[in-house]
C-alpha cells in the first residue's frame, strides 16, 4: 500500500498512448467536448482572434495620434475606436486570458483531477463567450459604440446614438461566462484535489486562481445587474441614473466600479500566479514566504472590493468617503508589495535560468511595480485631481494590464506551451520577441506618463502641437510592440510541426502537471496521484533525481 | 505499489448517474451542492445590487416610495407570500421524500410545488395587467400624476417595482420549467437515498427565490403610510 | 429535542450522507413563516414612527434565516457552506456600506 512519491510519478506515461488532441477526431469532437484541455484550446483561439481585433483598434489610434491634427479618423470614429479597444481587450481578452486558457488547462492537472467539477458548465461558459463575441462583432460591423468601455450614464442612456444596448447586453452575457468559470474553479479546488494535496501544498498558481474566482463570482453579478438597469433606462426612457428624472449618475459609477475595480484583480491575480510558478521553475527554489504569497492573493481579492471610488474622486462624491477610499486604496499596495518582495527574495542569490518565460516575468515584476506605484499616485486625492482623465491614467493601467497581465500571459503561454502541445517553441525567436515586447511596451507607454503629467487629456483624437514628440515616440513604440506580438503568433504555429519534442518535463520543474505526458492524455493521469510532498519541493526532487542517477 | 486506476471498466458497478471524473457519488453530491450555493451567492449579489440602488433612492425620496407602495394591492402581495411559503414547504417535502426513496411522494410534492408556483405567477400576471391599465408601467406608458411634483420619483419606484418583481418572476418561470423536468425524472425513478442531490439542488434554487420574495413583499407593498388609500 | 429532530441513515461508504429532517420541523418552520408574514402586515398598519422599516427588515431577515437553516438544510451543512453564505452577505454589505458612506456624508446634503 505504498503511495506514489514525486520520484515514482515522473514518467508514468505508457508509450504510444493517445493524448487529449488525438483522443477523438472531427470538428464536433471539439465543439461538443467536455475536456477542460480542449475547452482551453477553444478559448486560446477565440481570445487570440479578439486580441488581434483589439490590437487593430489600438494601432489605428496610435497612427491617428502621430500628428496633432485629427486627420485620419473623425472624432466620432475615434470615440468608437477607443471604446471598442477597451471593451474587446477587457471583456473579451484580459478577463478570460489567463483563467480561461491557462487556468482551464492547468488547474485540474495541478491538483491531480481528471477534469473540472462541472465539465458541461465549462463548455457552456465558452459558448456564452462566443455568443457575446459574435454579438460584439455584429455591432462593430454595423456601426459600433462610442460611450467608452465604462458606459457612463447619462450619456450612454440618454444621448448616445450608437449600439449601447447591444454592447451592454454582450457584456452582460460574457459576464456570466466569467462567473461560471470562477464557480467551476472554486468547486474544483475545494472538492477535486488529489489525495494528500492539502491547501498548503497547492501551487501558488492555484491559490491565485482561487482568489481570482472569488472576485469573478462576487463582483460580476453586480456588473450584470448594473447593466440590466442601464438597459432598462435606455429602453424605457426612465431615470434610474438620470438627474432630470430623480436619478443619480454617480450611483451608476459606484455600482459599475464595484465590479470594474475588482476586475483589475481578475486580470492581475492570475498573472501573479504565473509569476510564482515561473520564478520557482527557473530558480529551482521554493518561493520565499510561500504562505505569505498565498494569503496575499486572498487579501488582494478582499481589499480590492474596498477601493472602487478612487475612480470617482473628481466626479462629485463626498470628500469624506473619498478620504476613506483613498486610505483603503493604499492598503491594497501591501499584499501586492509582499508578492513583489517575495519574488525578488526568491531570485536573490539563485542561479536564474534566463529562458523566455523568465524574461517575461522579470519584465512583469518591473513593469507591475511601476504600474502599482503610479497607482498610488492616483490613489492620493490631491494628485489625482491633477492627473484624472489624462494620459497618466492611460499609462498607469496599461503598465498593469499590458506590462503586468499580458506579459505574464505570454510567460505562461511559453512556460506551458510544451505541456499544451508537446513541442518546444524556438528559444532564440522567443527571446527576441520578449525583448521586442518589453522595449516596445516601455517606448509606447512611458512617454504617456509624461504626457499625462503635462496635461494631455485622454480620449481625444487631436492634441496640442507641443505634445507631438512624445506622441511620436509612443507610436514608434507601438509598432515595435505590434511586431513583438506578431512574432510569437508565427513561431508558435511553426513549432506545432517543427518544434523539438518536449517530453513530460522539459524545465525540470515540480508540480503535478509536469508528471504526466505532454500533451496530457484525455484523463490527465493514468493513475490518480497521491501527493506526499510540498509545493516547489526542488530539494526532494533533486534528491530523487540524484538517487535515480546513482542506481 | 497500489494506485487508483482510471480504467473505465473499473466503474462498471457504479451508479448510472455517477459522472466519470468523480471518485464516488459522495464527492459528486458535495461538489454539485457547493456549486449551487456558489451560484446562489452570485444571485445574492445580483438581486442585492438592484436593492442597493432601491435603498439609495428610498432614503432619498421616502414620500414617493410610500405613494408608490400605496399603488399596490397589499393583500394580493400577502396572499402571494403565503402561496410561495407553501410551495417552499412542498419543495422541502419533495426533497425529504426523495431522501427516503418515496417515488410517488416526490412526484406529488413536486407537482404541488409547481401548482403553487403557478398560482403565484397567475396573481402576479393579474397585478401586472392592472398596473399597466392604471398607467403605472414606467416610461411612455406612465400616466400617474396625482402629485405632479413627485411623479418622476413615483415612476422611479415603479421602475424598481417592475425590475425587481420582473427578475423574480423570471426566476420563478425558470424554476417552473425545471420543476417540469424534475417531475418527469422523479416519475422515471431517477432519485433515491443514494442519489437525491439534484432534487436537493432544485430545492435550494426554489427556496432562494422564496427568500427574495420574503424581502420584496415588505419593500414593495408595505411602506408605512402606504395604506391610506 | 435536538437529538429527536434528526434521523441519520447510513448507506454504503461512497453514497452521500443523508440527513432526513422530521416532518414536524418542516411544519413548525412553515408555521413560523406564516406568522411572520401576518406580523409584517400587521406591523405595517400602525404608525410606529421610525420603527416601521427596522421591524419589517428584522421580520424578513428572521424568515429568511429560517428558510436558509431548515428548508435549505444549512443547519446540517458543512462549514464551507456557511462560509459561502456569510461571505456573499458580507460582500453585499460592503456594497451597501461604502455606497451609503458616500451618499450620507456629502456636504451638500442630498438627504
Amino acid at each position: 500500500m505504498s503511495s506514489l512519491t514525486l520520484h515514482d510519478v515522473r514518467f508514468v506515461e505508457p508509450e504510444g498512448t493517445r493524448n487529449y488532441i488525438t483522443h477523438d477526431y472531427g470538428a464536433l469532437s471539439w465543439l461538443l467536448t467536455r475536456d477542460h484541455k480542449r475547452i482551453a484550446i477553444l478559448y486560446l483561439f477565440s481570445i487570440t482572434a479578439l486580441f488581434m481585433l483589439g490590437g487593430f483598434f489600438a494601432v489605428v489610434m496610435r497612427i491617428e495620434l502621430l500628428t496633432p491634427e485629427g486627420d485620419l479618423l473623425t472624432s466620432d470614429t475615434y470615440n468608437k475606436f477607443f471604446t471598442l479597444h477597451g471593451i474587446v481587450m477587457i471583456f473579451f481578452f484580459l478577463i478570460p486570458s489567463i483563467p480561461a486558457v491557462l487556468g482551464n488547462f492547468l488547474l485540474p492537472l495541478m491538483i491531480g483531477a481528471k477534469d473540472l467539477a462541472f465539465p458541461r458548465i465549462n463548455l457552456l461558459s465558452w459558448y456564452l463567450y462566443i455568443i457575446a463575441a459574435v454579438m460584439g462583432l455584429y455591432i462593430i460591423i454595423t456601426g459600433g459604440v462610442d460611450t467608452g468601455w465604462t458606459f457612463y450614464t447619462p450619456f450612454s442612456t440618454q444621448f448616445s446614438n450608437t449600439h449601447v444596448f447591444g454592447v451592454t447586453f454582450a457584456a452582460f452575457i460574457v459576464g456570466f461566462s466569467s462567473i461560471l468559470t470562477g464557480l467551476n474553479f472554486l468547486v474544483t479546488i475545494h472538492r477535486m484535489r488529489a489525495p494528500g494535496l492539502t491547501w498548503f501544498r497547492l501551487p501558488l498558481f492555484v491559490w491565485a486562481m482561487y482568489a481570482t474566482s472569488i472576485v469573478q463570482l462576487l463582483a460580476t453579478p453586480v456588473l450584470a445587474i448594473t447593466l440590466v438597469m442601464l438597459m432598462v433606462e435606455r429602453v424605457l426612457h426612465v431615470g434610474i441614473f438620470d438627474p432630470a428624472l430623480g436619478g443619480d449618475p454617480l450611483l451608476f459609477q459606484h455600482m459599475f466600479w464595484f465590479y470594474s475595480h475588482p476586475a483589475v484583480y481578475i486580470m492581475i491575480l492570475p498573472a501573479m500566479g504565473v509569476a510564482s510558478e515561473v520564478v520557482a521553475g527557473f530558480t529551482r527554489k521554493k518561493i520565499f514566504g510561500y504562505s505569505f504569497v498565498a494569503y496575499s492573493s486572498l487579501a488582494i481579492a478582499f481589499l480590492g472590493f474596498l477601493v472602487w471610488a478612487h475612480h470617482m474622486f473628481v466626479a462629485g462624491i463626498s470628500v469624506y468617503s473619498a478620504m476613506i477610499f483613498s486610505f483603503l486604496s493604499y492598503f491594497v499596495a501591501v499584499p501586492s508589495a509582499i508578492k513583489v518582495f517575495n519574488w525578488t527574495a526568491t531570485l536573490y542569490r539563485a542561479s536564474v535560468a534566463l529562458m523566455t518565460p523568465m524574461l517575461y516575468i522579470l519584465g512583469f515584476i518591473g513593469l507591475f511595480t511601476i504600474g502599482g506605484v503610479t497607482g498610488l499616485f492616483l490613489a492620493a486625492i490631491g494628485l489625482d485631481v491633477h492627473v484624472t482623465d489624462t494620459y497618466f491614467v492611460v499609462a498607469h493601467f496599461h503598465y498593469i494590464m499590458v506590462g503586468g497581465a499580458v506579459m505574464a500571459y505570454m510567460a505562461g503561454l511559453h512556460f506551458w506551451w510544451p505541456k499544451i502541445t508537446g513541442r518546444m517553441y524556438p528559444e532564440w525567436w522567443a527571446r527576441l520577441a520578449a525583448l521586442l515586447i518589453f522595449s516596445g511596451f516601455n517606448l509606447t507607454f512611458f512617454p504617456q506618463f509624461i504626457l499625462g503629467y503635462l496635461g494631455m487629456p485622454r480620449r481625444y483624437h487631436a492634441y496640442a502641437p507641443e505634445f507631438q514628440v512624445l506622441n511620436v515616440m509612443s507610436t514608434a513604440g507601438a509598432s515595435v510592440l505590434a511586431l513583438g506580438y506578431a512574432l510569437p503568433l508565427a513561431y508558435l504555429i511553426w513549432s506545432l510541426w517543427y518544434g523539438r519534442l518536449a517530453g513530460p518535463n522539459p524545465w525540470g520543474a515540480v508540480g503535478l502537471e509536469w508528471t504526466t505526458a505532454s500533451p496530457p492524455p484525455h484523463d490527465n493521469f493514468h493513475e490518480t496521484p497521491v501527493v506526499t510532498w510540498d509545493a516547489y519541493d526542488y530539494p526532494a526532487m533533486m534528491k530523487a533525481v540524484g538517487e535515480t542517477q546513482n542506481v | 505499489m497500489s494506485v487508483v486506476t482510471n480504467d473505465p471498466s473499473a466503474h462498471e458497478h457504479h451508479h448510472p448517474f455517477l459522472q466519470h471524473h468523480f471518485e464516488d457519488l459522495g464527492q459528486q453530491h458535495e461538489a454539485s451542492t457547493l456549486g449551487m450555493w456558489m451560484f446562489l451567492a452570485t444571485e445574492i449579489l445580483f438581486f442585492g445590487g438592484v436593492l442597493c440602488a432601491y435603498w439609495i433612492y428610498r432614503v432619498m425620496y421616502p414620500e414617493a416610495w410610500a405613494i408608490g407602495a400605496a399603488q399596490q394591492i397589499w393583500w394580493l402581495g400577502a396572499i402571494n407570500t403565503i402561496v410561495l411559503i407553501i410551495s417552499s414547504l412542498t419543495m422541502a417535502l419533495a426533497v425529504r421524500n426523495a431522501q427516503l426513496g418515496r417515488r410517488m411522494g416526490t412526484v406529488a410534492m413536486l407537482i404541488a410545488t409547481l401548482f403553487f408556483g403557478s398560482i403565484f405567477l397567475g396573481v402576479k400576471a393579474y397585478e401586472y395587467t392592472k398596473h399597466w391599465q392604471e398607467g403605472l408601467f414606467p416610461g411612455l406608458a406612465f400616466h400617474w400624476n396625482e402629485v405632479p411634483a413627485l411623479a418622476p420619483k413615483v415612476q422611479l419606484f415603479m421602475t424598481f417595482y417592475w425590475t425587481l418583481t420582473g427578475l423574480h418572476a423570471l426566476h420563478m418561470v425558470i424554476g417552473a420549467g425545471l420543476l417540469l423536468w424534475f417531475i418527469w425524472r422523479a416519475w422515471a425513478g431517477h432519485f433515491g437515498p443514494e442519489y437525491y442531490g439534484p432534487v436537493e439542488i432544485m430545492g435550494l434554487y426554489w427556496h432562494f427565490v422564496d427568500i427574495v420574495w420574503i424581502f420584496l413583499f415588505p419593500f414593495l407593498y408595505l411602506i408605512h403610510g402606504a395604506h391610506h388609500g | 429535542m435536538a437529538d429527536a429532530t434528526t434521523t441519520d441513515i447510513e448507506h454504503a461508504e461512497h453514497a452521500p450522507h443523508v440527513h432526513v429532517t422530521p416532518l414536524l420541523t418542516y411544519f413548525l418552520v412553515f408555521l413560523a413563516l406564516a406568522i411572520g408574514t401576518i406580523l409584517t402586515v400587521a406591523a405595517s398598519r400602525y404608525d410606529l414612527g421610525m420603527w416601521n422599516t427596522p421591524i419589517a427588515l428584522v421580520i424578513a431577515t428572521i424568515k429568511a434565516v429560517l428558510v436558509i437553516l431548515f428548508f435549505m438544510h444549512v443547519i446540517h451543512s458543512t462549514r464551507l457552506t456557511w462560509v459561502v453564505i456569510i461571505a456573499s452577505f458580507l460582500w453585499l454589505g460592503v456594497l451597501f456600506v461604502l455606497t451609503f458612506a458616500d451618499y450620507l456624508t456629502r456636504v451638500w446634503k442630498i438627504y
